[in-house]
């Protein structure tokens, strides 16, 4: 797999860092005062009992979720464009977008001429990394749960971005595949990439530091005095 | 760009793929029209005098129909979360939405619109405004359709809520569009009714793109 | 502005305000009820039908003023997100539904005497029509969100589509009632005298006392709504962080 290092060249590689952050979900405060630093090249994985937040997490690093208190900042810069900030990440989740009316490679290139441009060379490149090559020209719709979650994996190769944001990304893979992504993440950290995976197994990144989404959990009940506490320190 | 004419392409190839969505649509449309003469008697000058307004009417209905589907299951599969992260202006993603959905389900309409006409014996001198008419009405429809569309996006009862929420806007290009069909079936002139619908077209095209964007956004927290 | 994004001093402010507009209401129905419905004089066209005018205008007034007012508020909760800002925009909404439906009743008794029919397609009515439709959508969205905080932006954005909608609304219905109706008798043709201007001025009055009234009760049940959610859901997250984790 000589490709991969090539695959994930990053462009901007350097830090991502959050402080002070909380976020709020259906009315309860899901963490607060939660700080992570990441630099080039660099590993987290989120870890924490259900209901922690660590897809929310993974929503707030993303954009999509404003956080209720705290900023992010890209190369000790704070984020203030969520378009700007979502060209330099690329998020997987347990929602594939894959379109079962579209074949293998269709979907894969769609994402690819959104994020890119045309490639072929890379785009066969993203299949072989994740064994999709001879499903290539098949209608997505027949594939299998974990094919498709590695269709969704292929989407990381397919156009270079510093910064993966992984939610789960072990479920419903077998070992083959497991390795493939591991390699993957391990080519991309070694080109300067960054990985924040929230994840209960190790498997993937077995240097990365660990953040416990549990120590943040507000321990005592929240009134909403509290909660304004919160948007005042926005 | 890219990602405008990448969208596009993806989902014009998709309803070409699945053509019998928007079959379906144009099949509603018919159906509807055709409820008509059955509802009020099939006599010709009755039919003729609520031809145009008839047309509008099932059009908006089967136009609503389609609608609830745009945002929904780019919603469901997590391609709106990929879209609103694509980098890209979140309004210029919701214009190509926008057009692709007009392009196969309101050019569908427009283009099986006169056959219907000849059912309800719509006079010679309607079907050109009729046609002006859906053109430069349908993308208004289309585009504030897609407000609700993603205001709706996780709601309980999509469908119907978007109809409650969607269909009141519709009543100036209803009024604007049927007028234009009358005033020519009467002798009158149809600039005045067609010219409103374009202004109401550019007002939608600058408006609705941002408030629906306003609405995904609220709707991928 | 910010004074106001508090809710403990909001509610401080609003409890002040509380016994004055809730007995100003009682005071300007008591007085303005018997005056608009008996003492005050009968139209020389309109006889005593006249009388329902004087709750149907002051309605027709509010159902805007409100709808405007949620607006408004939305606005407020979008741009600087104010959670007060869309507890006003909220609570307003069910009063202003119910303001235009009560000018949708009067005037539908006042046009039964008056044309003849209980129901005439004049502009103003038409319009007071589409906009129930728009309080009634309002309220639906708001509802129709599992989780209460995704329905506040939905409604906050739907409120401000519709307020732009407003006008392009009521020029396309008036453009559409002339070229129908050219001569249709409005409500509002009629001579006003100082005689009728005094009970239209107590009801609107008290209409709008009445409002501020409701409204802070209704802000202040929304806040304690919130408080209940808040804690509940705080007890099921410390019930989970409590479980050992995996």
């Amino acid at each position: 797999m000589t490709g991969e290092t090539n695959l994930s060249q990053t462009t901007t590689a350097g830090s991502f860092s959050g402080a002070g952050l909380a976020c709020r979900r259906g009315g309860r405060l899901v963490f607060t005062g939660l700080n992570f630093k990441l630099t080039a090249g660099g590993a987290l994985v989120l870890r924490g009992p259900n209901g922690s937040g660590k897809t929310t997490l993974l929503r707030v690093m993303a954009g999509l979720t404003p956080s209720a208190a705290g900023t992010m900042s890209w190369n000790d810069k704070v984020i203030d464009d969520p378009d700007a900030h979502a060209r330099n990440l690329r998020l997987i989740t347990h929602l594939d977008a894959i379109k079962p009316a579209l074949t293998v490679s269709e979907n894969l290139s769609f994402w690819m001429t959104l994020w890119n441009k045309p490639d072929d060379q890379r785009l066969q490149k993203a299949l072989q990394a994740f064994d999709l090559s001879r499903l290539a020209s098949y209608p997505a719709r027949l594939l299998s749960a974990g094919q498709r979650h590695r269709l969704a994996l292929a989407r990381l190769l397919v156009a270079p971005a510093p910064l993966w944001l992984l939610d789960e990304p072990g479920n419903a893979l077998d070992t083959a595949s497991r390795d493939a992504l591991a390699r993957a993440i391990l080519a991309h950290r070694a080109a300067g990439g960054m990985v924040i995976v929230a994840s209960h197994e190790a498997t993937f990144v077995s240097d990365g530091e660990t953040l416990d989404l549990g120590l943040f959990t507000p321990k005592t009940v929240v009134h909403w005095s509290d909660d304004e506490s919160v948007e005042a320190a926005e | 760009m890219s990602v405008f004419s990448a969208l596009l392409a993806r989902d014009l190839r998709l309803a070409l793929r699945q053509s019998a969505d928007s079959l379906t649509v144009v099949a509603f449309f018919a159906i509807a029209t055709v409820l008509f003469p059955f509802g009020v008697g099939p006599e010709a000058n009755i039919l003729a005098r609520i031809s145009g307004g008839v047309l509008w009417v099932t059009a908006l209905l089967a136009a609503l129909l389609s609608l609830d589907r745009v945002f929904t299951v780019d919603y469901e599969d997590g391609t709106l979360d990929q879209l609103v992260l694509s980098g890209a202006p979140l309004p210029l993603v919701v214009i190509a939405k926008v057009l692709a959905h007009w392009l196969t389900t309101g050019l569908a309409l427009i283009i099986v619109s006169p056959l219907l006409a000849i059912t309800l014996h719509l006079p010679m001198e309607g079907y050109a405004p009729l046609l002006l008419a859906l053109f430069l009405g349908t993308p208004t429809v289309s585009l504030i359709g897609a407000v609700g569309a993603a205001l709706v996006l996780g709601t309980r009862r999509g469908g119907v809520l978007l109809a409650l929420l969607v269909l009141p806007l519709y009543i100036p290009v209803l009024i604007f569009g049927t007028a234009a069909v009358e005033s020519a079936v009467t002798g009158i002139s149809s600039d005045g009714p067609l010219l409103v619908l374009g202004g109401l077209a550019v007002l939608a095209l600058t408006l609705c793109p941002w408030a629906t964007s306003a609405a995904l956004r609220q709707a991928v927290e | 502005m910010h004074r106001f994004a508090n809710p403990t001093q909001f509610m401080r402010i609003a409890n002040a305000i509380f016994p004055w507009a809730a007995g100003l209401a009682v005071v300007l129905f008591v007085f303005g009820l018997p005056i608009a419905l008996i003492t005050s004089p009968a139209d020389y066209q309109q006889g005593d039908t006249v009388r329902i005018l004087y709750l149907h205008v002051p309605a027709a007034i509010m159902a805007e003023l409100i709808y405007y007012a949620m607006a408004a508020g939305s606005a407020a909760f979008l741009i600087w997100r104010h959670p007060m800002a869309n507890l006003v925009a909220k609570a307003s909404a069910p009063m202003g539904a119910m303001f235009t439906a009560l000018c949708l009743i009067c005037g539908m008794l006042w046009g039964e005497p008056m044309w003849g029919t209980f129901w005439v397609w004049d502009a103003r009515l038409t319009s007071t029509l589409i906009m129930f439709f728009f309080y009634l959508g309002y309220l639906a969205l708001g509802d129709a969100f599992e989780d209460p905080e995704r329905g506040d932006r939905a409604s906050a954005i739907l409120a401000l589509v519709g307020v732009v909608n407003v006008p392009i609304i009521k020029f396309s219905v008036n453009w559409w009632n002339t070229l129908h109706q050219p001569a249709s008798l409005s409500l509002t043709k009629s001579n006003m005298t100082g005689d009728m201007l005094l009970p239209l001025f107590l009801m609107l009055g008290a209409y709008s006392f009445f409002y501020l009234a409701v409204l802070i009760i209704r802000v202040r049940s929304e806040l304690l709504a919130a408080k209940i959610r808040n804690a509940r859901m705080s007890q099921i997250a410390g019930h989970e962080a409590a479980q050992p984790a995996e």
